[in-house]
């Protein structure tokens, strides 16, 4: 695309002219390549560190890892898939698809959202370089303090945790910041709130989520690097702290980050369904408020998580209601999925199967979540495999279905192809069995008293079976991976070419080429429905029959089409100017972060690329 | 058609009207002043849980001098008079009281500053350094915090003087002037929290 | 209303009945480990249970129609050839308020007895309550029974029928004290008291580990309750608080291995010099049933192989490698399976 080569090149540019566009793009659609590729292959790394935990509990007293391996394994894995593969994921659809959806040409700060995109894959290397160091975090995801402190944490894994998370949540910040000025300023005239589809609500509403809740773990997380850098106690027993702080910060954070993981699925599976049922989602302004109230509900259960902790019977009972509470919205969606479904036309597209075995898989998770909401029932499920079985139906089958029924309906926008629907299909079908043999079975290990994060067990304990078989289950879900990627890569080849709107769509995106070119839209769009698009195709279809036959009049607004906004007839738009700055400037703070584990002088020099580059980004020349 | 399309940096910004007519970088600032009340909230708090928890001393009533930091507060709020002075100047194009007025409101941050780094070292003389207690260590994170806050307040508004001086702040530039302003208001009112949490509720 | 399905969806119903059957037979499998939590065995865990298979019976329940209507709605609005446009349905109200206030409902039933629930595990026990303190370290478990002055490791004994106090308190990390059949798990958090209540119904002995990933050698951090009649109880308490035997032979020489060598610096044997508070208390390890944070079972061949290595058995446990001689170690063997 000539479009995307700087005006101004430096020398690594005329070298590499193609390396140089990606490091200085700014343009949404780029930026939310980069982020689906970049969770993709840590998708790869997760699975691979799933595959070895299976293995080595595949049978008793396994001897596939070492014991500091299998934690770090398990740690390394939870951390990956949740804020290298979900979130990420879930902002590649924010990036590509929010603008085209709310009619905006990009996002509201460009090189913002490019040094979002910098910072997150700066953490994530940062994070996993801890496998090279030899030191991989292994205190778990929720890292309890004081696990973490000197004493019982004395190599860098603890510190790889803290800075890793301390980079990527910048990250994440900085996108929410971005994509909430997007949603509310940018829409295009006339969609108002009611009007925006429900993946541009959800991912507003994840933005308010991110930017409400990282804050309180970022201080969490800054308090241990005082601890451990600086002889600070904030978490130190011995001199009168409470580490049941850290917990209480870790999950005001944890709880409405499970939001910020499952939300933006929600808004995909919204999107899909009407599309393919041929039929408007049912209970619009239900579904937009239930989102909302889960989320801010999602701020009042955090101890439901630390039942097991002795807060003692009144904040208990306080926490199991409000826990209660929050599945009245969450259930409220589903019927509303179900009743999209219901008198539709449903083309059973791999989307659709995506979006459904989304919703079916979150039933149990969701139903799994409510028996833990007892907190009397959560005593015993609590730290077991009960709870590992909830949380991979909540996270697997739910948010990962949920975002590959995006990536099945979203693809043909995003390459010019379609994926094949045979593949897709054996590729659902792979992971729809794969994750029931793999998930389902750990509740049974759950309910006989099986722990989590235990390296090893022995025989006799009843639990023989069933971790066989997830384990076996495991590698149906790896196989179906490698028929994913298979479909992928050939598709992208030699697909079938999509026309702007493959799927009879009923929003903006579709009303553009596929894919898009960089200013998405030549003519700004006056939305006049929710829907738009479909509005346009049937405001259109009635004309037509209104016309009789021959009698061939130009409707409204001349030779114009309203469904094809992409052709550009001459008009003169303004696209953001590339820049390398934001690269810079997070090159610069991965090195500060480095500098802790390193040398302070890697942090001096990390200080100077951060302040050169914010220099060099405030003083960029405007078009 | 690729050559129909031009370059322009934060284009969005100011090229068309947005949404809400709020202009993005405004909303921007709001947002980002929302979370930050969530970080300053997340140290507060705290603060707070370990109150009276230390096991060492010195403890706080020993070692604060209240009326020494009633003055540096009382300068820190009258900043923000002098940044509503310099905001108003721009926008009636006066450039010199642009200019006066920044000065004033840096160099009554500066002197808030100077006050800190007095009372710091002070406290750390008479034994309360960052490892010695709960206390060192809750007090000299929150407030060490908010004092990074309003070193990054004075380097802006030196950087927004430095570019009146170039003439890069003209009266249709004022939400520059508008965002700093925002921002330097937010650093004092939170100061007013610390300054009540920490110091005067005993 | 027929139901036209074409390939592969035919196989669904199927599938479902197959899944349904395997996860049946799951269920019927369940009970039976020595870590179940469904098969209660003290008052704490009968509450629990009474909760959980309200809530599972509920649950399931919804769990079936829910997913019946979504099998159903799928299927049966399937994309036909001669489908013409379905009707634009927008929603409507009466059955969003429906099934908003429906599963209000259903939560509500179950919040009371949780409520309920919740209050009566909290509350303690009366003066005929039995304390016993129990210490979490990484990674074995230190018991006190203050009345009777009695200290061991990785063993509980309680009697049958009379409350037991546990008292929770770690001396390092967080840990979690969990005895699956006798009740639900409580946190073991430094710097805090916490309490769990319970009454066994029946003697035998149950199993538990620490539940609170607590570093290196979490999994192997376990625990054995051994509920005696009150009789037999007594009994124990008796010989817990009776010095140990007098060494002779064999275990005399052990006696000296152990005086001489790194042993007493962590080990207490009451009536002796070694008093070190590092390691688990050996006074009567001679009468326990496990070694090593109840991973090994106590037989002298066990007790030899931790002896000669205890990081090959528990990679990263804070007792090192002593490289006794074979000796030595058949000598302290013999000298603590003396100590009854």
């Amino acid at each position: 695309m000539a479009t995307t080569v700087p005006p101004e090149t430096g020398a690594l540019g005329r070298v590499y002219p193609v390396l140089w566009s990606w490091l200085t793009t700014v343009d949404h659609k780029r930026i939310g390549i980069l982020y689906g590729t970049t969770a993709f292959v840590f998708f790869l790394v997760g699975g691979i560190e799933a595959l070895l935990i299976r293995l080595q509990l595949a049978v008793p007293d396994g001897k596939v890892v070492a014991p500091d391996t299998f934690n770090a394994l398990f740690t390394m894995h939870a951390l990956t898939m949740i804020f290298l593969v979900v979130m990420p994921l879930a902002a590649a659809f924010f990036n590509y698809v929010v603008p085209l959806l709310i009619g905006a040409r990009d996002v509201a700060f460009p090189r913002l959202n490019a040094l979002s995109y910098w910072i997150f894959l700066a953490g994530a290397l940062l994070l996993n370089a801890s496998w090279v160091a030899g030191t991989p975090a292994d205190v778990g995801w929720f890292a309890y303090a004081p696990l973490t402190e000197r004493p019982y944490a004395n190599t860098h894994s603890a510190d790889f945790y803290v800075l890793g998370l301390q980079v990527l949540g910048v990250a994440s910040l900085a996108a929410a910041f971005n994509f909430m000025v997007t949603i509310v300023n940018l829409r295009a005239p006339g969609m108002s709130l009611l009007r925006m589809p429900i993946f541009v609500w959800t991912t507003l509403i994840t933005s308010f989520l991110i930017i409400f809740a990282f804050p309180v773990f970022t201080i969490a997380v800054t308090l241990l690097l005082f601890d451990r850098f600086f002889g600070t106690s904030f978490y130190v027993v011995a001199r009168g702290a409470d580490p049941v702080l850290w917990q209480h910060l870790f999950w005001i954070f944890g709880h409405p980050e499970v939001y910020i993981l499952i939300l933006p699925p929600m808004g995909i599976v919204s999107e899909v369904l009407p599309t393919f049922a041929r039929k408007p989602l049912f209970g619009y302004p239900f579904v937009v408020f239930a989102s909302a109230a889960i989320a801010f509900l999602g701020y009042g259960v955090w101890a439901h998580h630390m039942f097991a902790v002795g807060l003692g019977p009144v904040a208990n009972s306080v926490f199991a209601a409000t826990t209660m509470l929050i599945a009245v919205p969450t259930g409220v969606k589903v019927f509303n999925w179900i009743g999209t479904l219901i008198g539709g036309s449903i083309r059973m597209a791999t989307a659709l199967y995506f979006a459904v075995g989304f919703i079916s898989m979150f039933i149990i998770g969701g139903l799994s979540g409510v028996m833990h909401a007892v907190p009397p029932v959560d005593w015993q499920q609590t730290d077991t495999y009960f709870v590992v079985a909830h949380i991979h139906y909540v996270l697997f089958a739910g948010a990962v279905l949920g975002l590959f029924a995006g990536i099945y309906y979203w693809f043909p926008k995003f390459s010019g192809r379609l994926l094949d629907e045979r593949l897709g299909k054996l590729h659902f079908w792979l992971t729809f069995v794969g994750l029931n043999v793999t998930f389902f079975p750990m509740h049974f290990l759950g309910v006989e008293g099986m722990p989590r994060r235990i390296y090893t067990y022995p025989a006799g304990m009843g639990w023989e079976l069933w971790n066989l078989v997830a384990t076996i289950g495991a590698f149906v879900i790896a196989l179906s991976v490698l028929v994913f990627l298979a479909n992928a890569f050939t598709s992208l080849r030699y697909g079938q070419r999509a026309s702007a709107d493959p799927w009879d769509g009923r929003t903006l995106e579709w009303a553009t080429s596929s894919p898009p070119p960089p200013y998405n839209f030549a003519r700004m769009p006056h939305i006049e429905a929710r829907d738009v698009l479909w509005h346009w195709k049937r405001e259109r279809a009635r004309r037509a029959r209104e016309t009789k036959a021959g009698e061939h009049t130009r409707i409204a607004g001349g030779a114009v089409d309203e469904l094809d906004l992409a052709t550009l007839r001459g008009e003169r738009i303004h696209l953001p100017r590339p820049s390398i700055f934001p690269f810079i400037v997070a090159l610069g703070i991965v090195l500060a972060a480095t500098g802790f584990i390193t040398s302070y002088v890697i942090s001096a020099i990390g200080v100077a690329y951060l302040l050169a580059g914010l220099y060099g980004w405030a003083f960029e020349p405007a078009g | 058609m690729e050559h129909a399309t031009t370059f322009e940096h934060g284009a969005a910004a100011h090229a068309e009207p947005t949404a809400t007519g709020l202009d993005n970088r405004k909303l921007l600032m709001w947002v980002f002043l929302g979370s930050e009340c969530l970080f300053f909230g997340s140290l507060i708090v705290t603060y707070l849980v370990y109150k009276g928890r230390s096991l060492a001393g010195p403890y706080p009533h020993e070692i604060f001098d209240i009326p020494y930091t009633s003055v540096s507060a009382f300068v820190l709020l009258m900043s923000s008079l002098t940044m509503v002075l310099a905001l108003a100047a721009i926008q009636r194009g006066d450039q010199r009281g642009l200019r006066i007025w920044l000065l004033a409101t840096a160099l009554l941050g500066s002197i808030f500053l100077g006050g800190q780094y007095y009372e710091f070292t002070s406290f750390v003389r008479e034994g309360l350094s960052l490892q010695q207690n709960l206390f060192g260590s809750t007090f000299f994170v929150l407030t060490g915090f908010h004092g990074g806050h309003v070193t990054i307040g004075v380097i802006w508004l030196l950087s927004l003087l430095g570019l009146s001086r170039m003439g890069l702040i003209q009266p249709q530039h004022s939400l520059k002037v508008e965002l700093a302003g925002l921002y330097w208001h937010f650093v004092d009112v939170v100061w007013i929290v610390i300054f009540t949490v920490v110091y005067l509720i005993p | 209303m027929a139901v036209r399905i074409r390939s592969p969806l035919r196989w669904v119903p199927l599938a479902l009945l197959l899944a349904a059957t395997a996860v049946l037979s799951g269920c019927l499998g369940m009970g039976e480990g020595p870590q179940t939590t469904i098969v209660p065995f003290s008052d704490h865990a009968q509450r629990i249970q009474d909760l959980y298979v309200l809530v599972f019976w509920m649950a399931a329940g919804v769990f079936v129609v829910v997913e019946a209507a979504l099998v159903y709605a799928t299927l049966r609005y399937r994309r036909r050839p001669d489908d013409v446009l379905p009707p634009q349905v927008h929603g409507n109200t009466r059955l969003e308020v429906a099934w908003t206030i429906a599963p209000a409902v259903v939560l509500f039933v179950i919040a009371i007895p949780t409520i309920q629930a919740i209050f009566a595990a909290a509350t303690p026990p009366g003066s005929d309550g039995l304390e016993i303190v129990v210490t979490g370290h990484q990674w074995w478990w230190e018991l006190e029974y203050p009345d009777a002055q009695v200290v061991t490791a990785n063993e509980v004994h309680i009697p049958v029928g009379r409350p037991i106090s546990f008292t929770l308190k770690s001396a390092d990390v967080i840990h979690s004290f969990w005895v699956p059949r006798l009740g639900g798990k409580m946190d073991v958090v430094p710097g805090h008291t916490n309490h769990l209540y319970l009454t066994a119904y029946q003697a035998g002995t149950y199993l538990g580990q620490c539940v609170e990933f607590c570093g290196l050698q979490h999994a192997n951090m376990k625990l054995r309750l051994i509920a005696h009649t009150p009789e037999e109880f007594d009994a124990w308490v008796q010989s817990q608080q009776a010095p140990p035997s007098q060494a002779a032979g064999k275990a005399q020489e052990g006696a000296q291995v152990f005086a001489r060598s790194a042993c007493v610096g962590c080990h207490t044997v009451a009536g002796t010099p070694a008093q070190g508070k590092i390691g688990p208390n050996l006074t009567h390890v001679g009468s326990r049933t496990s070694l090593a944070g109840a991973v090994l079972d106590n037989t002298p061949e066990n007790l030899a192989r931790w002896l000669r290595d205890p990081q090959e058995v528990k990679p990263g446990n804070q007792m090192p490698n002593l490289h006794l001689s074979d000796v030595d170690i058949e000598a302290l063997v013999a000298y603590l399976e003396s100590l009854k």
